[in-house]
């Protein structure tokens, strides 16, 4: 019997390599990287705003609360066609950061008129810098932090309701459950 | 005078244009050692694209690319060594910016597989040979017994049927002789 079940090895190493090789090569978005920066702290730096150039935003300045940081240019279309969308979910209350990413300032700011502003504000990444450091390769990009600034998820292209609603959304209300979890507890052990 | 001013100042317009065709195709970055700037090409074409995806940072125009060279410049002008760029490269984009696949992680997959798969067949076939020797000479001391038990038979039998035939034979020769 038990040698009989050997004879199935080759057949069953070839099931897992055909097994193997299907996943490759059918992977739903092929040209995707994983992030480098998953699990990791956002990187330090200090930029201008579109809106505002006088004044200057940190790392800091995007910590609190579970938040999407949105990589946009005017110069991208597929940034144009989830505009939209990131409008939305800012009426729906999600905090989101853009980073304009090697932009026309003027031209940004004129997008962000026309087009409804959905960012808390958008970082002026005119050199790209802050994008290198993100491991930003296009345009747009969508990562997810949490209140401590720590990069959970990154999504490549465009987010619109699907994303949202099977990527983006059930990340989201796990994290600001947990930083509920850990606010009360927090509390708990400050009141004893 | 003013024409000797004049033809020097055409040579040295025409030197800067030439080193502008001559120099222009790749971006104009200065470099302190010309041993830097062979460390510049030799990185530029070891880091993958991100973007691109088959081709390197130095082959590449896309703006992506460009900002990546800037970057690997940028850092063996403050005296990164080779190790410390392709780090940099590494903490933003992961294993995909390397052409040649690091020696760890999930890659010892990429690097040892083969090898084990080599040494997995080879035990194979030493086993499957062995046994097979095995098997033959488990049999072969047999072999000559049975086949001299064979032939001491086979040699009764031939020697029964040649004493008979000769015996009836005999006679019929000895009568048809006796028709002749």
């Amino acid at each position: 019997m038990k040698r009989r079940l050997q004879l199935f090895l080759p057949l069953a190493i070839f099931l897992g390599l055909c097994l193997m090789f299907y996943v490759a090569l059918f992977r739903e978005n092929p040209g995707e990287l994983p992030s480098a920066l998953l699990d990791q702290t956002l990187p330090t730096f200090e930029l201008p705003t579109v809106k505002n150039p006088d004044k200057k935003v940190t790392r800091e300045s995007l910590l609190g609360e579970v938040a999407l940081i949105n990589v946009w240019a005017t110069w991208c279309p597929a940034c144009r066609v989830e505009h939209p969308y990131l409008v939305d979910l800012a009426n729906k209350g999600v905090p989101i950061y853009g980073v304009n990413y090697k932009d026309d300032q003027p031209e940004a700011r004129k997008w962000l008129k026309t087009l409804h502003d959905p960012y808390r504000f958008s970082i002026n990444d005119k050199s790209g810098s802050l994008g290198i450091d993100l491991g930003v390769y296009g345009a747009p990009e969508t990562y997810l932090i949490d209140h401590q600034g720590v990069i959970r998820y990154k999504h490549v292209g465009i987010v619109d309701a699907n994303v949202w609603k099977n990527d983006l959304e059930p990340r989201f209300r796990h994290l600001q459950k947990q930083v509920r979890q850990a606010q009360a507890n927090n509390r708990e052990g400050e009141a004893k | 005078m003013i024409q000797r001013i004049t033809s020097r100042l055409i040579v040295l317009l025409l030197t800067v244009l030439f080193m502008g065709t001559a120099y222009g195709v790749i971006d104009s970055y200065e470099f302190s050692t010309p041993e830097q700037e062979q460390r510049f090409f030799e990185l530029t074409n070891e880091l993958r694209c991100p973007k691109c995806q088959n081709q390197s940072i130095g082959d590449s125009n896309a703006p992506i690319a460009q900002d990546l060279r800037r970057e690997v410049h940028r850092l063996l002008n403050e005296g990164a060594d080779n190790q410390t760029v392709i780090d940099f490269m590494l903490a933003r984009y992961g294993d995909f910016v390397l052409y040649k696949p690091r020696l760890a992680g999930i890659n010892l997959v990429l690097w040892l597989g083969p090898l084990l798969l080599l040494l997995v067949g080879l035990t194979v076939l030493i086993v499957v040979v062995h046994k097979h020797k095995a098997t033959a000479s488990e049999s072969a001391p047999a072999a000559p017994d049975e086949h001299n038990a064979d032939k001491e038979l086979l040699d009764k039998k031939l020697n029964r049927f040649l004493t008979d035939y000769l015996t009836t034979h005999s006679s019929e020769d000895n009568k048809t002789d006796g028709k002749e």
